[in-house]
């Protein structure tokens, strides 16, 4: 299934690198639920989000920059950064 | 059209870079007492490594540029432990004065 | 309090740095505050300060190196390790606490590296803890851009029939590659094996090799 990172930039704790906000991948596996980090971190109690393993090719993320087009990254991206991408 | 607006110091991720320096050195007895400080007062309740990163990240870049890396935890995990309540900044800094006292190294005042 | 004691040895077998020798700085001042608070309000304890250090102490690349070595020779093993890396290294007798592992297979035509590029995330409840160039600025920023360029620092030239598959330890996860058996070590044992693991292979930055 192909996903998209969210493009956004709250201030604050968040595991989303800036570098795949806004790029697609693919569901590599689905981890499990983890307390939001971004909760967590602020001593908010925390809510349970999904983890997942998002795979993304190189050209992907960094164009014509890629070293190798076809190489692999492989991120968890939480639920709540993940948006479903339907390239039609 | 990547535009890196909001991309904080700590968010490393493609940015240029030298080469990679592969000195090793040994931890000292005091960075082995900060690492397992952080992970029994997390195992406490007082701290996670969420709140240990947050703090970290809000320090900025110059701490990261002129801090070391137990000195960047240390920091943190004593902010932390402020505002978790187990002790406060008065509390820290007259401890800190009397540990001073004890002598110079930190072999004397440890 | 002032008292005299023997630094005890590091787990390379190196005294610690002579810290007890130079001048206190504000940060090791800060360190003793915050522990001796700690220990006065009755959060923690002296014993359960030290017993941690010699918990971490004892933890080194040798765990990583006998599940990869194991999974080398025990295809049931290396299946359960790929399925589930945390219960399969808690199965091996290895405490690595509430740690979520997952281990990464390299073949003839995959090669895993492993990179934290918001901190320094690292298997250090198995492996123990990072080695400085894991934490630096370079390798964090260039890892996931130039992959193939980095790891030719380290001396590993990767032939163009190889993928490699860069793995950023962004939250929870932890990671170990399982790197390729060497042609010239099999039929070796188990226990042989394990001294051809190094840490670097376990990152995804070296290969194995002959401990000869």
């Amino acid at each position: 299934m192909k996903v998209r990172v969210l493009y956004q930039w709250p201030p604050g704790h968040v595991r989303t690198p800036a570098y795949l906000r806004g790029k697609v991948g693919i569901i590599e596996r689905r981890i499990g639920e983890f307390k939001n980090p971004e909760q967590n971190a602020y001593r908010a109690k925390p809510d349970q989000s999904h983890l997942i393993r998002v795979r993304f090719k190189m050209k992907e993320v960094w164009g014509d920059n890629a070293e190798r087009p076809d190489d692999f990254i492989e991120a968890e991206i939480y639920e709540h950064w993940l948006e479903p991408y339907d390239a039609t | 059209m990547t535009r890196f607006f909001g991309k904080r110091w700590h968010d490393m991720g493609g940015s240029p870079a030298g080469n990679i320096d592969r000195e090793q050195h040994d931890f000292a007895l005091w960075e082995k007492r900060v690492d397992a400080l952080m992970v029994l007062s997390s195992s406490a309740g007082l701290m996670n490594t969420d709140s240990l990163r947050r703090v970290l990240e809000d320090m900025g870049e110059d701490a990261y540029e002129k801090m070391s890396y137990y000195e960047r935890w240390i920091a943190s995990i004593g902010q932390n432990m402020i505002e978790a309540g187990a002790f406060s900044t008065q509390e820290l800094a007259e401890k800190m004065e009397v540990i001073k006292a004890r002598g110079v190294t930190y072999g004397d005042a440890s | 309090m002032p008292h005299d004691h023997h630094a005890p040895l590091s787990p390379s077998d190196h005294p610690y740095r002579d810290d007890d020798d130079t001048s206190l700085t504000y940060w090791q001042t800060m360190e003793i505050a915050v522990r001796e608070l700690l220990i006065e309000k009755g959060y923690l304890s002296a014993t359960q300060i030290q017993e941690q250090i010699n918990t971490m102490d004892e933890r080194s690349p040798a765990n990583g190196a006998a599940l990869v070595a194991k999974a080398w020779t025990d295809p049931t093993f290396k299946k359960s390790l790929i399925n589930d890396a945390g219960e399969a290294s808690r199965n091996m007798g290895f405490d690595i606490g509430p740690m979520h592992l997952i281990a990464l297979e390299n073949s003839e035509t995959v090669h895993n590296v492993i990179v934290c590029t918001l901190c320094s995330c690292y298997p250090r409840n198995l492996l123990g803890l990072p080695p400085d160039w894991y934490k630096s600025r370079a390798y964090r920023s260039r890892t996931v851009i130039e992959p193939r360029k980095v790891l030719a620092e380290f001396g590993l030239e990767l032939g163009e029939e190889i993928q490699v598959r860069v793995h950023d330890s962004t939250a929870d996860m932890r990671y170990i590659v399982v790197p390729a058996q060497p042609k010239e070590s099999i039929g070796l044992s188990e226990n042989e094996l394990k001294d051809w693991v190094t840490r670097d292979s376990m990152i995804g930055v070296g290969l194995p090799r002959s401990p000869i």
